[in-house]
């Protein structure tokens, strides 16, 4: 489904990301864990187009679209769920929602929006109830089911998610999750990029790990769970410490 | 003052307040969906003025509006498309700087093109020494055009922003332009689009006002400025609150020559610019948060 090839990028003369090499099959759920600053955004940011790439490829369903502006990349199927959810505020739920949907028309889908939003405010029923209320007025987790379900308005094939637990509450997290995974049963793809590793290796299938820009680590979820650097730099425990 | 001439004053007032407003939500259009000020907004309605002028000399009154509002919407599209858009990230003072030398360009074009004349249209109905008498009060009808397209303008792009799929998608580019691209919409062709629909609406107003106020090339300038001053007024980007405050700064206008000598009324609304400007810059309606969160 995604596949990038040593992808490099930045901002003016900052380079953030060095030979960034992975994949992500379709009907996966793969995650990207790494510390804050690691470069995870700027990658998501460059796959989605917001951010160019200096060098490397991209290929999305066999397609390079490393030169396509953001918007052809939704169009195509690529969808992102920004860091810090970033719905429209000022606009209410059900606005947002027909927002996400605004790529249906150019693919000639026009007729499948009212058939998606019932499908979104089924999976997140809390949305239909404040559906005509403003965005800006939603609590964090309703904020972030709506960045989610403005993105599946696009019908997407894949969804890449940015720090969706970011600032929520455990209970909310888990709720968060399990959408996640119900997303990829309806069989919607998923790179998931987190700093909560344990709850990301959790539902994901294979993770990678990024320091600094580059991938140090990567593997199947209940691998990279027993790795000895994983396990110290990511999910808080120490082994030898243990000891 | 006795009654009627009061009420001679306040619709003179409510007049011009209300080409004002339209100005002025033409800048607030383009400020929502690129943070700039085009300060060549009142070149749009002095080209829709006098393109309706010209046009009125082969074809009737009314295809002659029309075809001046699309004459001026394809130049607001070509002015957007040469020179805006391959900008990237553009800092404001820079976009400042391109709108004024774009009002220049367009204002000594329009001397070339149509001389230093001072044109009009005819009254859309009767002559300009016909009346109206509402309540007593006799109005020039044409004074009842300008009211009623105006608001008939107002109404609709109220609608076009909240009800149409495009409006929409305008208003989530003002919103946050990386969601929206994110979203699939394509935030370029949305700046187009405002620049598309400001100078259609601004060249409509010229079209309408055209016969009261006269047009000339340079025309643009002073509406400009009093569109600027109702915008900042009502608060940058808030188009409703715009007319509230161009129908204020009109009456004010209007009535301030029964206390100042008339060489002042421009000057008035300059003075209120400054004052809005030093002491309550988000306008009198905006809240100073979402102010300080855009980027003028
Ligand atoms: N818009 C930007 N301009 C310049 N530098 C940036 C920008 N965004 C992020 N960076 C820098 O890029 C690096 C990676 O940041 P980011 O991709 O946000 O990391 P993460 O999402 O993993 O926390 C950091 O050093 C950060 O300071
Ligand atoms: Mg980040």
């Amino acid at each position: 489904m995604l596949k990038i090839r040593n992808l490099e990028a930045g901002y003016g003369s900052l380079t953030v990301l060095r030979r960034v090499t992975m994949h992500v099959s379709p009907g996966e759920i793969v995650t990207m864990i790494g510390a804050n600053g690691a470069g995870k955004t700027t990658l998501l940011s460059t796959l989605s187009g917001l951010v160019r790439a200096r060098a490397g490829e991209v290929l999305f369903s066999g397609r390079d679209i490393s030169g396509l502006p953001p918007e052809q990349r939704v169009a195509a199927g690529c969808s992102l769920v920004p860091e810090g959810r970033q719905v429209f505020q000022t606009m209410t739920v059900r606005e947002n929602l027909l927002l996400g949907a605004s790529v249906l028309r150019k693919r000639g889908e026009g007729s499948k929006t009212g058939e998606e939003l019932d499908n979104v405010y089924h999976l997140f029923p809390v949305l239909r109830e404040r559906q005509h209320q403003l965005a800006g007025t939603l609590s964090g987790g309703e904020q972030q089911m709506l960045a989610i379900g403005r993105a599946q308005m696009a019908r997407p094939k894949l969804i890449m998610m940015d720090e969706p637990s970011m600032g929520l509450a455990p209970l909310v997290v888990k709720q968060i999750f399990f959408i996640v995974r119900k997303l990829r049963d309806e069989g919607i793809t998923i790179l998931l990029v987190e700093q909560n590793a344990r709850a990301a290796l959790g539902i994901a299938d294979r993770g990678y790990v990024l320091e600094t820009g580059r991938i140090i680590v990567q593997g199947p979820s209940e691998e990279l769970l027993a790795n000895r650097d994983v396990q110290r730099a990511y999910l808080g425990r120490d082994l030898d410490a243990e000891r | 003052m006795s009654a009627e001439l009061f009420f001679q004053y306040l619709v003179a007032g409510v007049t011009y307040g209300i080409i004002y407003s339209i100005v002025a939500i033409g800048f607030n259009i383009i400020y929502n969906t690129t943070g700039i000020i085009n300060f060549a907004q009142g070149e749009f309605v002095m080209l829709g003025g006098m393109t309706a002028v010209t046009l009125n000399g082969f074809m009737p009154l009314p295809a002659a509006i029309v075809v001046a509002v699309l004459v001026t919407m394809a130049i607001g599209a070509l002015v957007e498309i040469v020179f805006i858009r391959w900008l990237v990230n553009p800092s404001v003072l820079r976009m400042i700087i391109i709108t004024i030398g774009l009002s220049i360009l367009i204002r000594e074009i329009a001397l070339h093109v149509w001389d230093e004349k001072v044109r009009a249209l005819p009254y859309f109905t009767g002559t300009s020494v016909s009346s109206i008498e509402v309540g007593g009060v006799h109005i020039s009808p044409q004074v009842l055009w300008v009211i009623g397209v105006c608001t008939v303008i107002v109404i609709i792009l109220n609608f076009f922003f909240s009800c149409t799929s495009m409006g929409r998608q305008m208003r989530a580019c003002s919103d946050n332009r990386n969601a929206a691209r994110l979203c699939g919409i394509s935030a370029r062709n949305m700046v187009t689009l405002s620049f598309v629909l400001s100078a259609g609406i601004g060249a409509l107003a010229g079209c309408v006002v055209s016969p009261i106020t006269y047009v000339q090339y340079d025309s643009g300038t002073g509406l400009a400025i009093k569109g600027f001053t109702v915008a900042i007024l009502g608060g940058l980007g808030n188009s409703m609150a715009a007319v509230a405050a161009g129908i204020l700064l009109g009456v004010l206008e209007s009535f301030s020559i029964w206390v100042m000598p008339t060489a002042f009324k421009d000057a008035l609304s300059i003075s209120i610019l400054l004052i809005i400007l030093f002491a309550r810059p988000s306008g009198l309606f905006g809240s100073r948060e979402v102010f300080s969160m855009k980027e003028f």
